[in-house]
């Protein structure tokens, strides 16, 4: 009995293994940020509207903000874009879009097409502070609290479960940063 | 008839031997003429971006890479090597922005012992099994 039931539960085990693996295949794509709960790293970007005008981080630090990473080469930033235009209108934390490797003329054409409810525009070109923020894939959305660090981070489009998820985060960074004045 | 099958048949291989370079090329990533101080900078600039992972397209490595983030990952491995980083600092600095996913060669923790365990602990438990099978083949022959 045992010369059959051993073999059979190794089986089973390597099957259950396979099993899961085989499940859970699309959230491992998902690479974790080991930027959560550390500062969003320095930077100093012009402003897509003002190119002459550089935006720092310290520029953005006293309230929490949202960092949305965008291209006008990027199919699901459009797709997203419906909640984007609604979290510009309804949140009360900045919006800051950061364009990422994208010419300006194309990200115009693309704002004016689609509409611009970011508050801030920023540019980066060569794409060395999507580096420093481990972006891979656009669209990205950080949550950025009043101190600067980086409280969450959504990777790909934005639904109505994320949407709705965003907000409350937000809402709760809105109420930590008011607690402490 | 006879020829005009021959010359599509001769067609259709250079087509393929052209398929078949065209892809050769694409794989390798010639076309970014760097220059390096040293010879060994230069295999080190090589051995890196073969160990640090592309996160856009998880299972290819940035040497092999075509996507623009992988070119610009090349392109920050290559600036630090002329800034004179170890490679050390260079993982690292992968590590701190993308995580241990990033290298091929994660480190040894607690998360990852059973990555780093797991082969020599089965290899192990399958020398186990044969000795045990030996013996019990030796007691029942004996």
């Amino acid at each position: 009995m045992i010369r059959l039931a051993l073999p059979l539960a190794i089986f089973a085990l390597l099957l259950g293994l396979l099993l899961t693996g085989l499940f859970t295949a699309d959230q491992r794509q998902i690479v974790q940020s080991p930027l959560i709960g550390q500062p969003m790293p320095e930077f100093s970007l012009p402003l897509l509207h003002e190119p002459d005008t550089e935006l720092t981080r310290a520029d953005l630090l006293g309230q929490p903000f949202i960092l949305n990473v965008w291209g006008s080469w990027c199919p699901t930033c459009r797709d997203e874009h419906p909640w984007i235009t609604r979290l510009g209108q309804e949140s009360p934390a900045t919006l800051v879009g950061l364009n990422w490797k994208d010419e300006r003329a194309d990200a115009l054409r693309w704002l004016n097409a689609f509409g611009d409810s970011w508050d801030i525009q920023i540019m980066d070109y060569v794409g060395n502070t999507a580096i420093d923020l481990g972006v891979y894939g656009s669209p990205e959305t950080f949550l950025v609290d009043h101190e600067g660090i980086i409280r969450h981070k959504h990777i790909g489009a934005i639904n109505d479960a994320i949407y709705a998820d965003l907000v409350q985060r937000i809402d709760q960074l809105i109420a930590a940063s008011e607690g402490r004045s | 008839m006879m020829r005009m099958g021959l010359s599509s048949a001769t067609h259709v291989l250079s087509l393929l031997c052209g398929l078949l370079l065209a892809g050769a090329a694409a794989a390798t990533n010639p076309i970014e003429p760097l220059e390096f101080a040293s010879e060994t900078q230069r295999e080190r600039y090589h051995d890196l971006i073969d160990e640090i992972r592309c996160t856009v397209c998880q299972n290819q490595s940035l040497a092999s890479s075509d996507v623009p983030l992988a070119a610009d990952l090349r392109s920050a491995v290559y600036r630090q090597i002329r800034e004179g980083r170890a490679d050390s600092e260079i993982r690292n600095f992968m590590r701190d922005r993308y995580g241990d996913f990033v290298l091929y060669t994660p480190p040894l923790a607690a998360h990852t012992f059973l990555l780093w365990a797991g082969p020599p602990l089965l290899l192990v438990a399958g020398a186990l099994a044969c000795v045990v099978m030996i013996r019990r083949r030796r007691r029942m022959l004996r």
